[in-house]
C-alpha cells in the first residue's frame, strides 16, 4: 500500500463513534447506577454516590454508588442465597449460562466495546477486536472446560477406592483492576462461575461503570446472586470484602502492597488467595531478526511498539526492549519511525492507536517517571511529556508515546510504570541478555524474538517469567496459562487449571470390604 | 548534636504534611508503604498504623510527619539510590490506601541522591 493510499483510507475511514450518553450514541448512560446485587439494581446503603469521569475528556458523564461495608454484606447476603442452588446446578445448565452470558455480550459488542473506551481511554479498535471478543471466548472456554474436567479415582487396593470430586468453594470475593475493566471481570467471573462458586466482585475505582453496562446485559441469564457487583473505594469495600469471614477464597490483580494485604487478610481467615502484582517483561530481539527485510521483520518491529498497546496499562507491558548491540541502530531506526506514526487522540475514532490514560493519578505517575529516568541519565529518543490535543480533548489524559534509552539498573527499568513508556537496552549475547531478562523483581510475562528455534527454546526456559511469547507478544487466548514468577503473583488464571483453584477436592474413600480391620 | 546531619531517604512535602496532620487527626496514627508492579503500583499506600502487617526483610526508610514509611527489602535495593518526596495528587487513591484528603492521594516523587549524600547514606 502506498502513503497515498494509506491517507485516503484514513480520510474515508470509518467515522467516530458518539461518545456514550450524547444523541445517536449506541451507549446509553443513566444519571446515576447502584450496585448489582442478587439480579436487580440497589441503591447503596448510605445513599453515597461517586461522580465517574471519563479520561477522553476529563469530564463527568455519571454517578455510581460509592458502597460502603454495609453494600459488601447485602452482596455477600445475596450470593450467599443463591450458591446452594449454583453449586448443585448441572454441568449441562451451568455450562448453558456461561454461554448465554457470552452470547448475550457478543450480541452487544458494540454497546460494550464503546462503553469500554469511554470509561477507560483504550482505543475503540482495540476493544472491538480484542476486549470484547476476548471475553466472550472466555466465557466459552470455561463454559466448555468445565465440562471436560473429570474428577479422578483411584484403586487403592482391590476393595478400596479413592474417589475425587470437584466441590464449589461457595462465595467468593474478586476484586479488579482498572486496565482491562471487562476482560479482567470475564478472566475472573468465568471460571468462578464455571467451578459453581457466586462472586462478589468490586471494580477498580477508575473504571466502575463499564461493568454495570454488562451487568445490564447479563442481567437476564444469569441466576440471581450468582454474580454481584459493589463499587466504591478499595480502602472501604475492598477491604470489607478481603476481610470478611463469608468468602471462602479471595482473588485480586494489582500492585504489590494490596496483594499482601490481601494474603494477610486471607491468612487471617485462613482462606485461598490468588493474586496478580504485575510485571516488568523483557522484550528481547536477537540480532537475526534483522537476517532478512521480510514480513517476520516487520511483526519484530510492531512487537517492540506493542509497549504502546492499552496506553501501556497493561501488567504484561513489553516495557524493557532489550535489542542486541549488532543490530540496535538499525533494529531501533524502524522502531522509532513506526512509533512516530502512532495516531494519538480520540480513542472512539476507529483509526486512533492510542488514547488517553485512565486517570490523572496515571498520568501524574508517568510524568515522575520520565522525570526520574532522565534524572538517571537516562535518554529521550521520543515523546516524553503530556500529549495536549486540545479541543474538546482539552482535559483528556494524553501522554506521548516515550522511548527512554538507559541500563537495567535504573528505576525506570525497575518499575511498571503503567504508561506508553519504554526503556530500552542492549545486550551483547545470550548469556548478558538472560542475565538482564532475569535481573528483575517481576516475572509475569517476556518475549523473546529470533529466527533461531533452538536460541528461543533456551531463552524461553531461561527466563523467570510465567509466560514468554515467543515471536509474538500481548496474544491472551483463553487455554494459554497466565500468572507470575518471584513478585509477580500467587496462582494462575486463563486455563482450565483455575477450575481447580476455584473449587475444593472432596474424596470419598470407599471400603466395598466386609472384613473388619481386626483391630479392636 | 554535632554528628553530621544525615540526608534522609524520605521526605515530606508542606501538602503532604497538613494531609498526616489532618489524616492523623481523624484516624489516629498511621503509616505508609511503597508499593510497587501493575496497575497504582509505585504509590504510596498509607494505613491506619499496624493495618499493613511489616515483614523481617521490609525496610524503614524514615518518618513522615511522625509517621513511619516502609519499603520492601527487594525494592529498597533498586530504589535506594534515590531520595523519595511524598507529595499530594488529584484524584482518589487506588488499591487500599486512605486517601489524603477528599479526592486527593498520596504520590512519591523521587530525587537522584548526588555522590557525595550517598557517601554519607547507610542502609537503614
Amino acid at each position: 500500500m502506498t502513503e497515498e493510499n494509506e491517507s485516503v483510507t484514513v480520510e474515508s475511514g470509518p467515522a467516530p463513534f458518539v461518545p456514550p450518553g450524547q444523541p445517536g450514541s449506541v451507549v446509553e448512560v443513566k444519571p446515576r447506577y447502584g450496585n448489582f446485587i442478587g439480579g436487580t439494581w440497589v441503591a447503596p446503603v448510605k445513599g453515597q454516590y461517586m461522580t465517574n469521569v471519563s479520561p477522553v475528556n476529563g469530564k463527568p458523564f455519571c454517578e455510581v454508588a460509592r458502597s460502603t461495608a454495609e453494600d459488601v454484606e447485602l452482596a455477600l447476603d445475596a450470593a450467599h442465597q443463591a450458591k446452594d442452588a449454583w453449586g448443585e446446578t448441572s454441568l449441562t445448565e451451568r455450562s448453558a449460562v456461561l454461554n448465554r452470558i457470552a452470547d448475550a455480550i457478543e450480541a452487544n459488542l458494540e454497546m460494550l466495546a464503546v462503553a469500554e473506551t469511554w470509561e477507560n481511554g483504550k482505543p475503540v479498535r482495540e476493544t472491538l477486536a480484542a476486549d470484547i471478543p476476548l471475553a466472550v471466548d472466555h466465557f466459552r472456554y470455561f463454559a466448555g472446560a468445565t465440562r471436560s474436567l473429570e474428577g479422578r479415582s483411584t484403586e487403592i487396593d482391590k476393595d478400596t477406592v479413592a474417589y475425587h470430586f470437584h466441590e464449589p468453594l461457595g462465595v467468593v470475593g474478586q476484586i479488579i483492576p482498572f486496565n482491562f475493566p471487562l476482560l479482567m471481570a470475564a478472566w475472573k467471573i468465568a471460571p468462578a462461575l464455571a467451578a459453581g462458586n457466586c462472586t462478589v466482585l468490586k471494580p477498580a475505582s477508575p473504571t466502575p461503570w463499564s461493568i454495570l453496562k454488562l451487568a445490564e446485559v447479563i442481567a437476564d441469564v444469569v441466576p440471581p446472586g450468582v454474580i454481584n457487583i459493589v463499587t466504591g473505594p478499595g480502602g472501604e469495600i475492598g477491604k470489607a470484602l478481603a476481610t470478611s469471614p463469608r468468602i471462602a477464597k479471595i482473588g485480586f490483580t494489582g500492585e504489590t502492597t494490596t496483594g499482601r494485604l490481601i494474603m494477610q487478610y486471607a491468612a487471617e481467615n485462613i482462606i485461598p488467595s490468588t493474586t496478580e502484582l504485575g510485571g516488568k517483561s523483557p522484550n528481547i530481539f536477537f540480532a537475526d531478526v534483522m537476517d532478512e527485510d521480510d514480513e517476520y521483520l516487520d511483526k519484530a518491529v510492531e512487537g517492540l511498539v506493542l509497549y504502546a498497546f492499552n496506553k501501556g496499562e497493561v501488567c504484561t507491558c513489553p516495557s524493557r526492549a532489550l535489542i542486541q548491540e549488532s543490530v540496535y541502530d538499525r533494529f531501533m531506526e524502524r522502531a522509532l519511525d513506526r512509533i512516530g506514526k502512532i495516531r494519538q487522540g480520540n480513542p472512539l475514532d476507529p483509526t486512533t492507536m492510542i488514547g488517553p490514560q485512565v486517570s490523572t493519578q496515571q498520568l501524574e505517575k508517568i510524568t515522575s517517571y520520565v522525570d526520574i529516568g532522565q534524572q538517571e541519565g537516562a535518554e529521550c529518543l521520543i515523546g516524553g511529556k503530556r500529549a495536549e490535543l486540545g479541543g474538546e480533548f482539552e482535559g483528556g489524559y494524553y501522554f506521548e508515546p516515550t522511548v527512554l534509552k538507559g541500563h537495567n539498573k535504573m528505576r525506570v527499568f525497575q518499575e511498571e510504570i503503567f504508561g506508553p513508556v519504554l526503556a530500552v537496552t542492549t545486550f551483547a549475547d545470550e548469556e548478558e541478555a538472560l542475565a538482564i531478562a532475569n535481573d528483575t523483581l517481576y516475572g509475569l510475562g517476556a518475549g523473546v524474538w529470533t529466527r533461531n528455534g533452538n536460541l528461543a527454546y533456551r531463552m524461553g526456559r531461561g527466563i523467570k517469567a510465567g509466560r514468554v511469547w515467543t515471536n509474538c507478544f500481548h496474544l491472551y487466548p483463553a487455554g494459554a496459562a497466565f500468572g507470575g514468577y518471584k513478585i509477580s503473583g500467587v496462582g494462575r488464571e486463563n486455563h482450565q487449571m483455575m477450575l481447580e483453584h476455584y473449587s475444593q477436592t472432596k474424596n470419598l474413600l470407599v471400603s466395598y470390604s466386609t472384613k473388619p480391620l481386626g483391630f479392636f | 548534636m554535632g554528628e553530621p546531619a544525615v540526608v534522609p531517604r524520605v521526605v515530606a512535602t508542606p501538602a503532604a504534611l497538613a494531609a498526616i496532620g489532618h489524616l492523623m487527626v481523624e484516624r489516629g496514627p498511621l503509616m505508609f508503604f511503597q508499593s510497587g508492579g501493575c496497575c497504582d503500583g509505585s504509590l504510596p499506600m498509607c494505613f491506619e498504623d499496624g493495618e499493613f502487617r511489616v515483614g523481617d526483610r521490609d525496610v524503614l526508610l524514615g518518618t513522615v510527619g511522625g509517621s513511619p514509611f516502609y519499603i520492601d527489602g527487594r525494592q529498597y535495593e533498586v530504589w535506594k539510590h534515590t531520595q523519595l518526596i511524598l507529595d499530594v495528587g488529584d484524584g482518589e487513591p487506588e488499591g487500599f490506601s486512605l486517601p489524603a484528603a477528599d479526592g486527593k492521594h498520596f504520590v512519591i516523587r523521587s530525587r537522584v541522591f548526588d555522590p557525595e549524600e550517598l557517601a554519607t547514606l547507610a542502609d537503614p
